[in-house]
């Protein structure tokens, strides 16, 4: 389980994050929805210990995540990044067998290339893709590439920071419905930020609205169109009338 | 009144500032070098590094230092010939070369090349979060992308500005023999007799150092980039000046240190 309580964070004089409180369940899909800057990426580069909260504590499984020792930590979590955050300088097998490579549980290269070439396979791609370079990629390729580099050691938890931004409709759905397949058949615990509905509707099995650097509304997907919260209903029918500012 | 609080102000923000940059540089310089001989090693990203710094800086280095050469010959025979000083040209563009012109111009290109392409390249990263990609997967930044890179110039710059050195005196005897009418041997025996080791020491140790700070530069500019397109150009830009100013500043040290004891 993760758990989130009274995190806050300011760049400055700008408070993103003002004390969210969210519990995640072990072996749920967890989707935070929000507008854009309220702090999304924020909350879960916090969980990672990529930004430092200001206040507030986060746990996993129990442990403060300030006082675990990182690469143990960091070993447990897979990430799919918005841009898919692949390495220029390496191939499509190396940067999806990357932690594969690192001392901690270092694999033979033919092994490790082995396993990358079957995460690519699980992702759509085929064995040729594996020598090429991500510049040779198309987007969609990209972030199926992430999806495999962020599976490949077999994590527990695995956030997904806008999964399908930049992505063609289709090939947007094609990622969700990976994303699905590969939670339900991983059994991982899984946090994603998007504000992509359709996103929302094919991965979560919770939804966490964030507004104002809090958490407006959370609960089960099946009360997402019925919860009553008209910060969540304009959201979720796109409306520039409510009580979220259009021009933020 | 006002008006000199607000200037006095402003200049005092930039010195704190300034002094702020200083000491973040400082603290970036101590936690790169204490990484050094900590594990783990990326052998590849070394190897790939010593090539790019090094091998791939031979031909514009090669060149600066040949067309130097050849101009430093040209210009002491110029101006040493108003009081009959031409014989001297060989061990003046020896010792030019070597304690000052080889080092500096070598150290300025690789700020050009060198730093220039490590800021780039290492801000587009931090843009494009390929940096927090290698933090989720327990792999140091400061060991993976900034100890190879720096290790690789501290070791193979020195080597360039040797090089850079013996092509800059190449430069001045072939301008010499084949225009200025000087004896091939005896150009060269002067050369080699008027050289003291401390000469070729004072070089190879400027070129480590202006190499660390060409490396130290590109990699402190490319991990603070700002955010876009703006950022990775104010970063690479930055990293150049600062280079370039710290080479210079560096070279006036060590020139110091070497010959005025």
């Amino acid at each position: 389980m993760i758990s989130l309580h009274g995190v806050a964070k300011s760049f400055g004089h700008n408070d993103v994050l003002r004390g969210v409180d969210l519990e995640i369940p072990k072996g749920s899909s967890m989707v935070i929805i929000g507008g854009s800057g309220t702090g999304k990426s924020v909350t879960l580069k916090c969980v990672l210990g990529l930004v430092q909260p200001d206040a507030g504590r986060i746990l996993v499984d129990g442990q403060d995540v300030t006082q675990v020792k990182r690469d143990a930590f960091l070993a447990r979590f897979g990430m799919l990044f918005q841009g898919a955050a692949l390495f220029d300088s390496l191939s499509v097998w190396q940067n999806v067998a990357f932690r594969l490579l690192q001392r901690s549980n270092k694999l033979s290269k033919t092994d490790a290339k082995e396993i990358a070439v079957e995460k690519l396979r699980r992702v759509g791609l085929k064995p040729d893709v594996a020598d090429r370079f991500p510049a040779e990629l198309s987007g969609g390729m990209q972030k199926r590439v992430g999806l495999a580099r962020a599976i490949a050691a077999d994590p527990e938890i695995i956030f997904f920071d806008e999964p399908t931004t930049g992505l063609d409709p289709i090939m947007a759905g094609v990622i969700n419905d990976l994303i699905r397949e590969i939670v339900v058949e991983l059994g991982v615990t899984a946090m994603t930020i998007t504000h992509d509905m359709s996103s929302v509707r094919a991965i979560a099995d919770h939804v966490a609205m964030l507004h104002h650097g809090r958490i407006q509304w959370t609960g089960p997907i099946s009360e997402l169109d019925h919860c009553g919260d008209a910060h969540v209903t304009q959201f979720i029918t796109g409306s520039a009338e409510g009580p979220i500012e259009a021009v933020r | 009144m006002i008006l000199i609080q607000n200037s006095l102000g402003k200049i005092g923000a930039s010195v704190l500032g300034l002094l702020a940059s200083i000491g973040r540089v400082t603290l970036f310089t101590l936690a790169a070098l204490s990484h050094v001989l900590r594990a783990p090693f990326y052998i590849r990203e070394f190897w790939t590094a010593l090539i790019r710094i090094g091998w791939l800086s031979l031909p514009v280095v090669g060149l600066t230092a040949l067309f130097t050469g050849g101009a430093l010959a040209l210009q002491i025979y110029a101006g040493g010939g108003r009081f009959n000083a031409e014989a001297l040209m060989p061990q003046i563009v020896a010792v030019g070369m070597v304690r000052e012109l080889g080092p500096v111009l070598v150290g300025l290109m690789i700020a050009a090349r060198v730093t220039s392409s490590i800021a780039a390249e290492i801000a587009t990263m931090k843009v494009t979060e390929q940096i927090d990609a290698l933090v989720t997967l327990s792999t140091d930044p400061m060991k993976y992308l900034v100890v190879p890179r720096v290790l690789a110039a501290l070791l193979v710059v020195p080597c360039l500005v040797g090089v850079g050195d013996l092509i800059g005196i190449a430069g001045g005897w072939s301008v010499a023999t084949g225009s200025l009418d000087f004896n091939s041997a005896t150009y060269l025996r002067n050369t080699v007799t008027f050289l003291e080791p401390l000469d070729i020491v004072s070089s190879l140790v400027k070129g480590c150092a202006f190499g660390g700070i060409a490396a130290l530069m590109g990699c402190y500019f490319g991990m603070n980039s700002g955010r876009g397109a703006q950022g990775v150009g104010k970063a690479t830009e930055t990293s150049v000046v600062a280079a370039s100013v710290l080479i210079l500043a560096a070279n006036f040290v060590l020139t110091g240190v070497f010959f005025s004891l």
